[in-house]
């Protein structure tokens, strides 16, 4: 067994240390908010943040990741209340078939942090994430939204 | 805002009842056979197929159709609840299953979602169930004061005695209601009088999307449930020839491997994770035959001779083409081809399934739920009538998702461990190199100006890939796939040809490569209005004459009305800032009348930039206009990102491209902004989450012939030095 600081709890797994930290998260932790969509890091709807840090979660061997403290989509709300990108999210109904949207929302959080007045050029930098129904231009506007909330 | 405020639209009788949506499924377990027939919860009161009302108040409506994000839950309970009279904030939803369907004689009718046709083929029997619904509770009412029925009114799910004042609530009558006759006929209400439908209301499935809860097919499991991942013939057509299972049998959590079909390996493991690896070194043959000589330069050779071959299916026929161009004063020649697609859905295909010796199950997000039952049916070897399949919602369909073998798959091997469940799941890599592909043509058009620049003829050869023949070949009317002439056929309300050409002749040379062809969002609208509107431009180019005036003198009046729109509001001919262009595109597809401006530069070093896109769209009734901004600006990054970047090639008669490295796709650095235009007509019914997908391309690359003087004729653009004199 092993630990993972996932959520602000303390997870135990008993997954092969070379696991993609993905697969720990959806097959062991049932922290399924977290998608594969590529396996390679390109498509993002596997991102977490780890340590705060957006981070593609199918390209991190569970060893790799120690204590660090890892956040899933999962926790965004965890005491009930959206957060002020969910909720605009939410607001400019931005999810379509809505499988990348934990990624998208979990880059943007980070984006945020980092910088609370982002640009579009900052959001072209920091929104890699690759959504196949087309939701940019809501997702782009949701930023901004957020932004000034 | 929190969470609790904004649940309150969360179905509560699914757990109880025999159909379901994905957050009934969240915990995992088997509805089994005993959920099927009457199991409603007790206080469910269904007045119809498509109305349920609770106590509470809380209404259910019944959506056949499958949602992946265009929104048809939304417009479609949007339908019913303007008919109904109901209080929208009190609408949820839920799915029947196509068992259910079948049991009670296909009350739901089409579960069938693609072809853009959710709202336009079933807004009327949809409205019908609604307003239904509304007659009997107005009668409970009525009945329950002892008034007649005609005195009483119905409005924000609260029905009013005229003369009395009285009011009562639909959950109050809704038991009574249920036990009424329903009315033999309906008068459905005028477009003029909608409160819900025809307005921007929210979708009613965003908020699960937002806190990582909605269960997507890969997302679900079972008690007991194991995970299968597949691995079939690199070439499609091949066969397995053999595998050695001894040599991964051992590894971590590997519970079987099997071969299914004679074509695919599978290893069934405890986790996604160690079925993969384990699968990675399984060592396997294959019989590839001659497929293995095949690749996208023999392709290529195959339909380029079909472009000049003597023997083709008519489509359009008007007047004689080739005389008239023979006799032109000027001729204009070109040849186009649109290579593979892929959907590549978000989420890869997968299906769990749970066969016993008596039962099939399936769970899976299908946009085709009947044709999912059907393939449970056939793999298990079960009647139909001891299978079902329980819908979850789906990480993306463009077409995918009609198709049914991945649910076969995992039929197959849980057959092999009858009493387990199986989540078959497919990697990326096996995704893009299985898929069924957009399919492959090339065209050559030839068209007859006069001497004042009047085009007098028109001729067009496709060549290439019919989609029916592979996939539905009871279709196809006399050897020919009507399908093949989208956008360009001679009438009838789908996808007719808009502009009046005295002499015009569009045929096509079937080719059919063993690569699978497929229904790709928006299917062959895409590649025939490339075709057409570029080679418009060039017609109107060698005339001399701008392309919308062009155009408009040969446009039918729909076709017109809508490119205009298009036209005014992206301000085509006025003044653009320095180094931009404007290109512009239009037709009919699914029903609807559509049309794009693109506005570009492209910069001294080739850079290409797609600043805006204006579009224009009717589609008849606008039963959502939010949701239809939606999918105009979502359909022009699937358009747009087969313009830039898309194209499956084939070497050694396998895909090429594997994944997202190989395959690239548009992100959100090279959005346009889209502007949308709804120019409703209210005389008809069509689609939107189609037809202008099929408008970006063509507007897009007549842009860019402005800005470069370059004309593009294959896709994709990231083939093409776009640099001035390069």
């Amino acid at each position: 067994m092993a630990v993972l600081n996932v959520n602000g709890k303390a997870l135990n797994h008993s997954a092969d240390p070379r696991t993609p930290l993905l697969w720990v998260l959806r097959e062991q932790l049932n922290l399924t908010g977290t998608k594969y969509g590529c396996g390679i890091a390109q498509c993002g709807s596997c991102t977490v943040h780890i340590d705060g840090v957006a981070t593609r979660s199918c390209q991190v061997p569970v060893n790799s990741v120690g204590n660090r403290k890892i956040t899933t989509i999962e926790a965004l709300a965890a005491n009930g209340t959206l957060t002020k990108i969910q909720q605009a999210w939410v607001e400019l109904d931005v999810p379509q078939c809505g499988y990348c949207q934990s990624g998208m929302i979990m880059a943007a959080t980070a984006l945020l942090a980092a910088k609370p007045k982002p640009t579009d050029a900052d959001i072209d930098a920091a929104i890699t994430n690759i959504c196949r129904c087309g939701t940019y231009q809501q997702v782009r506007e949701a930023i901004h939204a957020a932004a000034k909330a | 805002m929190t969470i609790h405020q904004t649940s309150l639209r969360r179905p509560s009788l699914r757990r109880r009842g025999f159909m379901v949506s994905g957050a009934a499924v969240a915990g995992g377990f088997s509805l089994g056979f005993s959920t099927f027939g009457v199991a409603h919860a007790a206080e469910a009161k269904e007045l119809n197929a498509w109305v349920v009302v609770m106590p509470d108040d809380k209404v259910v409506i019944r959506i056949a159709r499958s949602e992946m994000g265009q929104g048809t839950l939304t417009g479609l309970a949007q339908l019913v609840a303007e008919e109904l009279e109901c209080d929208w904030s009190k609408v949820t939803w839920e799915y029947p299953t196509p068992g259910e369907n079948l049991r009670r004689n296909r009350v739901w009718k089409n579960f069938s979602t693609g072809g853009s046709r959710g709202i336009r083929e079933s807004n009327q029997y949809v409205r019908e169930g609604g307003a239904m619904a509304r007659e009997m509770l107005i009668a409970a009412a009525a009945a329950e004061w002892k008034v007649p029925a005609a005195e009483c009114s119905a409005a924000n799910s609260v029905i009013t005695h005229k003369g009395s004042g009285k009011k009562l609530t639909y959950g109050a009558v809704a038991a009574a209601a249920a036990q009424l006759e329903p009315p033999k006929e309906v008068k459905l209400k005028d477009v003029k009088d909608w409160k819900i439908a025809g307005k921007p209301v929210k979708k009613l499935d965003t908020l699960d999307k937002v806190t990582g809860k909605q269960i997507y097919g890969i997302d679900f499991t079972m008690p007991g449930m194991l995970v299968a991942t597949v691995r079939a013939c690199p070439v499609i057509g091949g066969k397995l020839k053999s595998f050695d299972a001894a040599k991964v049998e051992k590894m971590p959590g590997v519970k079987k491997v099997v071969a299914i079909d004679g074509n695919a390996v599978v290893v069934v493991a405890n986790t996604y994770w160690n079925a993969r690896t384990a699968l990675a070194a399984l060592p396997t043959e294959w019989d590839i035959g001659d497929l293995g000589k095949v690749s996208s330069e023999s392709i290529a050779a195959l339909l380029t001779e079909g472009l000049t071959a003597p023997e083709a299916f008519v489509g359009n026929k008007v007047g004689d083409a080739k005389a008239a161009i023979d006799g032109a004063a000027k001729k204009v020649e070109a040849i186009y081809s649109f290579p593979y697609q892929h959907h590549v859905t978000m989420e890869p295909m997968n299906a769990t399934a749970l066969v016993t010796a008596d039962k099939c199950e399936v769970w899976c997000g299908t946009q085709n739920g009947e044709a999912a039952l059907a393939a449970a049916s056939e793999a298990s070897g079960l009647p139909v009538a001891k299978c079902d399949v329980i819908k979850l919602m789906l990480g993306g369909g463009f077409g995918r998702r009609g198709r049914s073998d991945y649910v076969r798959q995992a039929v197959l091997v849980a057959k092999e461990m009858q009493g387990t469940p199986i989540k078959l799941m497919w990697s990326r890599e096996e995704d893009m190199t299985h898929c069924q592909y957009h399919p492959i043509t090339m065209c050559k058009l030839t068209g007859g100006l006069d001497a004042q620049g009047n085009l007098v003829g028109l001729q067009v050869r496709i060549s290439g890939q019919s989609i029916l023949a592979s996939l539905l070949p009871g279709n196809l009317v006399n050897g020919m796939d009507p399908a093949t002439f989208q956008g360009l056929m001679a009438g009838g309300a789908e996808a007719a040809y808009g502009y009046n050409v005295p002499n015009l002749l569009i045929d096509h040379a079937m080719r059919n490569p063993h690569i699978t062809p497929g229904f790709w969002r928006g299917v062959n609208v895409n590649q025939n209005a490339v075709y057409m509107e570029c080679f418009m431009d060039e017609l109107a180019e060698a005339a001399g004459q701008d392309p919308l005036a062009f155009r408009m003198k040969l446009l039918k009046p729909k076709w017109a009305a809508v490119l205009k729109a298009a036209a005014d509001k992206a301000g085509y001919g006025k003044p653009l800032p320095e180094g931009h262009f404007h290109g512009i595109s239009q037709v009919m597809g699914y029903g609807s009348y559509v049309a794009g401006v693109a506005e570009v530069s492209v910069s001294p070093e080739g850079h290409l930039k797609i600043h805006k896109i204006t579009a224009a769209t009717n589609p008849g009734h606008v039963v959502n206009p939010a949701q239809i901004e939606r999918q105009v600006a979502g359909s022009f990054v699937y358009g747009l990102s087969a313009v830039l970047y898309g194209e499956i090639t084939v070497k050694d008669g396998a895909v090429e491209q594997t994944n997202f490295d190989s395959h690239n796709v548009m992100r959100i650095d090279e959005m346009p902004r889209v502007e949308t235009v709804l120019v409703p007509t209210n005389d008809f019914w069509g689609g939107v989450g189609e037809p202008t997908i099929a408008v970006a391309a063509p507007a897009v690359l007549n842009a860019i012939a402005k800005a470069t003087g370059k004309r593009v004729r294959n896709l994709p653009l990231m083939h093409h030095e776009l640099k001035k004199g390069a």
